[in-house]
């Protein structure tokens, strides 16, 4: 007999260092732009430089007689469907006759080394019928313009009829609102490397989030079975929805298999703004209707989203922007009708928060109007009509598990404001004023956005774990093709096993399709979805232990526990090491995890049961703004979220502090400008990301109310952080400035030039 | 062209150096050191950060033919073999690390920060590191790093 002599470190909720983190400080992990592999050559792409235009010609000649060009290959090259997709296969792996956006690949070239590539693509002559391009999304909707895909330019329509007319209100505001284009702009570029397999298939190693709906577009585009095309997760730098749509992947492949040799993939800077899809960018139009006392009576919402030249998630994401266009408040009746229609803009599709943060700018930007209207604060008229558990959505859902909207916005309003002057001034180190015209101003935001897949999608994820005895001590393998993206994925997987089979020695073996499917990381659900998988299958390895020792201890199943690397009988008190119990036995299991169904919409009246959770998040941002010169220093945001559990906690407060930073970007900094189709600003020289200098102190509430419905009660926390700090940034301004800014990114001439003209107020 | 360079300590001779070839890339794909990362090459993100004769450069926007001759030190070789630099235990330790394409270049920057200023404020932390993108961690906990390898904080 043995004593139980020391608990398991790092089991969930114990802060936890990242398993990647050494190697990452070390320079030593391996992201998919480092890889390489003997004899590999290099691709690279051919796009179109205009966004709508028909193919007449392409004439390679130039390119393959130069020395080093291995390959030219066009859509005649394609030995399966010239299509992919996520929710409708609308997008040729290259361009066949049509172009429907600037950037868009036409062929694809492989050579010895990445310079011979580039300049191969570039000798490669294509000659086009240029063709006025549609880059007005109200034409599109309106059905003016070229017919860009069959069946019309319209790509979703999400009604949403939630009580019976329009009623009387004491107070009316309207408004009309504008989202800007964003980048998820992750700094890892766009890259891999496929290595031909000798059976005919391909090995590719990649980043992505979601390695198996990759696959499935794969096998279709090269007409191989799915044993034959195998991927693995490389290293991701970054995602955040835009390495959810393929890129590199199938190019290199078909380079690869139609060379016999190994491929690699990566794109520049410039190249991956062409390649990847955006977030879209909204044009609302809303009007709110109040009682005198602050209740709300309707929401009228109009919700334009321009989806660019292929569909992506625009359906899904049109979708939440309508389900979420009323916000986390109970009203009666909301009347929303959200829609994406197909133009020759830039492709747009998932980023961190989609379609739930274009909504949130709106209706937030119209609860500051209507507590203005009703002389009310504003945080008291967001109190007023917040939902709780049990309140009905836009969609008629009632919200199963906690919803404190009141008590986050509560708690961000009652943190201690920060001092003045700031560390820095508006300007920052530009230093271009000494405080005259500078004003403060304090605004809120709150939002609420669904987690895991909605609408009755079949959304699950798929785990194996494997426990064994090596060098005399019990370990534990997990295996998943869950996609670690940043986000810390790698880590939960071996604290959940940690906690469920007590065993110190965890390996999360590498993300592959060698494995089920793990779906999408995103939606904030990989934790839950993955996270849950790994928990059943640690379930299920636990049992096969305990039946397993019951013969060797000599005692009931039942009566036996497996705790801290050993089994203890509950009857008799008696412990064994797990390691002698199990000797050379192996114990191995997959399980699949699948969280609680959901249901299509009526598509009339847009009610129903369509979503699995809803996370809420609280913002108060502080600025000052030197009204002059229209320039915005965020002193600081406040941020308070509910998480269900901290699985993590620096990682949970990490996913906050990024959230935030992005959602400060997009209110005051990013955009993709686009100009009759063409992306103007593609580099981190002209697309300006936060820097150090642009970040402010960050305060963050966490709050745990568990879930009765989720692994350890935990919900997603990838998103919530984001969704409601633009709207937050923006109502500080109008605190600060008194301008009515009705867009984001907002603009130094949108301040300036306002006040100037005398609408705003000026010193 | 012909170049001599040390990097992480080894003596270099290279061949065939193309006039238009950036240290960055002499760096990841002749000396196969990927652990320099290239994100945007137009120096703006300082992902590409490298020690050349002490300084720290964006080596994406140094000619490989200017290095003849340079010490060069890249994020491979600021450990003391298995024993990781404390600017480096400091970022695993303050959570600073998420996706971890900026790591390198942020350790390097930090690094350098550190070692001109020992003991920097926040406003001195916050500009010596604007140079440097971030996509993941808003920098809030890249600070606390830098705080923790400056002695100012205990790692939590």
């Amino acid at each position: 007999m043995t004593t139980v002599d020391r608990a398991v470190r790092d089991t969930v909720g114990a802060p936890v260092r990242r398993a990647d983190g050494m190697p990452k400080v070390r320079g030593e992990f391996a992201f998919s732009s480092d890889l390489d592999a003997p004899g590999m050559l290099w691709g690279a792409t051919v796009r179109s430089p205009h966004p709508h235009a028909r193919v007449l010609r392409i004439d390679a000649s130039a390119a393959t007689a130069m020395n080093g060009v291995r390959a030219v290959l066009t859509h005649h090259d394609i030995p399966g469907a010239n299509r992919f997709g996520l929710e409708r296969r609308d997008q040729p792996v290259l361009a066949a006759g049509l172009v429907r956006y600037a950037g868009e690949p036409v062929a694809i070239v492989a050579a010895d080394d990445p310079v011979t590539a580039s300049r191969a693509a570039k000798a490669i002559v294509v000659e086009y019928d240029v063709l006025e391009p549609l880059t007005d999304p109200e034409e599109a909707l309106r059905g003016a313009g070229p017919e860009l895909h069959e069946g019309g330019n319209i790509v979703a329509h999400r009604r949403i009829r939630k009580g019976s007319g329009i009623p009387e209100a004491d107070v009316v505001v309207t408004g009309t609102y504008e989202v800007g284009m964003q980048d998820q702009a992750f700094l890892g570029p766009e890259s891999c490397l496929a290595v031909p397999g000798g059976d005919g298939g391909i090995d590719l190693l990649c980043s992505t989030q979601w390695l198996h709906i990759d696959r499935d577009q794969l096998c279709d585009v090269l007409a191989l079975p799915e044993d034959k095309v195998r991927l693995t997760l490389s290293g991701v730098g970054g995602a955040f929805g835009g390495r959810e749509d393929l890129s590199v992947q199938a190019h290199a492949c078909l380079l690869a298999l139609r060379l016999g040799r190994p491929v690699k993939m990566v794109y520049d800077r410039e190249e991956s703004f062409a390649g990847h899809v955006h977030r879209h960018p909204a044009w609302l139009e809303y009007e709110h209707g109040a009682t005198k006392e602050g209740k709300l009576v309707y929401v009228k919402a109009r919700i334009l989203l321009d989806g660019g030249a292929y569909a992506s998630t625009s359906h899904a994401v049109t979708g939440n922007a309508g389900c979420f266009a009323a916000g986390p408040y109970e009203v009666p009746v909301v009347h929303v009708d959200s829609y994406s229609v197909y133009t020759n803009n830039p492709p747009c599709g998932a980023m961190r928060g989609f379609g739930a943060v274009q909504a949130c700018f709106g209706y937030e930007s119209q609860m500051d109007k209507l507590a203005a209207a009703l002389e009310l604060d504003p945080v008291e008229l967001r109190l007023r009509n917040a939902v709780r558990t049990g309140s009905a959505m836009a969609t008629g859902q009632r919200i199963h598990g906690p919803a404190p909207v009141a008590e986050l916005l509560t708690r961000v309003r009652d943190m201690p404001l920060p001092g003045e002057p700031d560390v820095l001034r508006p300007g920052g180190t530009g230093n271009t004023t000494d405080g005259e015209g500078v004003r403060r101003g304090v605004g809120y935001g709150v939002s609420v956005k669904n987690i895991c897949k909605s609408l009755g999608y079949d959304d699950y994820g798929t785990a194996r774990v494997r426990l064994a005895v090596a060098g005399g001590e019990p370990v534990v393998s997990v295996h998943t093709a869950a996609a670690e993206v940043g986000q810390g994925l790698v880590t939960v997987q071996a604290q959940i096993a940690r906690t469920e089979l007590g065993v110190d020695e965890v390996t999360v073996v590498p993300a592959d399709t060698a494995v089920g499917d793990a779906g999408t990381s995103s939606a904030s659900r990989q934790t839950w979805v993955s996270g849950g998988a790994v928990k059943a299958a640690c379930d299920a390895v636990r049992e096969a232990v305990l039946v397993a020792a019951a013969s060797v201890c000599g005692e009931p199943a039942a009566d036996l526990r497996l705790e801290e690397g050993h089994l203890a009988s509950a009857a008799t008190g008696r412990t064994w090491r797990l390691a002698d119990v199990l000797g050379d036995r192996v114990i191995d299991e997959t399980r699949v995890y699948r969280h609680r169904e959901t249901f299509p919409l009526d598509p009339e009246t847009g009610q129903g049961d369509g979503h699995v959770a809803f996370a809420f998040a609280a913002h108060r941002a502080v600025v000052d703004v030197d009204v002059d010169l229209g320039l915005v220093r965020v002193v600081e945001i406040a941020c308070a979220e509910d998480v269900g559990r901290a699985m993590n906690p620096p990682a949970v407060e990490g996913q906050m502090h990024g959230g935030i930073a992005q959602g400060l970007g997009l209110a005051l900094m990013e955009e993709i400008q686009v100009e009759g189709g063409l992306i103007r600003n593609p580099s981190f020289t002209d697309y300006l990301i936060p820097t150090t200098l642009d970040m402010p102190a960050v305060k963050l509430d966490i709050l745990e109310l568990p879930r009765d419905d989720s692994p350890y009660g935990l919900t997603g926390v990838g998103e919530p952080s984001l969704l409601s700090c633009p709207a937050a940034v923006v109502a500080a301004i109008r605190d600060a400035t008194g301008v009515d800014v009705t867009r984001i990114p907002v603009r130094p001439d949108a301040l300036a030039t306002t006040v100037e003209a005398g609408r705003g107020d000026p010193l | 062209m012909k170049l001599c360079c040390t990097v992480n300590g080894e003596w270099c001779a290279l061949d065939d150096v193309a006039g238009s070839e950036s240290l960055l890339r002499l760096l990841r794909e002749r000396l196969r050191l990927p652990g320099t990362k290239n994100a945007c090459e137009q120096g703006e993100c300082g992902s590409c950060t490298v020690y050349v004769d002490g300084e720290s450069v964006c080596s994406c926007l140094v000619a490989a033919g200017q290095v003849d001759g340079s010490d060069i030190v890249t994020v491979e070789g600021l450990a003391d073999g298995a024993d990781a630099h404390p600017v480096q235990e400091a970022f695993v330790s303050a959570g600073a690390v998420q996706c971890g394409f900026c790591t390198p270049g942020l350790v390097v920057a930090a690094h350098a920060l550190l070692a001109r200023t020992p003991d920097p404020t926040d406003a001195e932390l916050r500009e010596a590191l604007a140079g440097n993108l971030c996509r993941c961690t808003g920098y809030e906990k890249i600070f606390d790093a830098v705080r923790i390898a400056a002695g100012k904080t205990e790692a939590t």
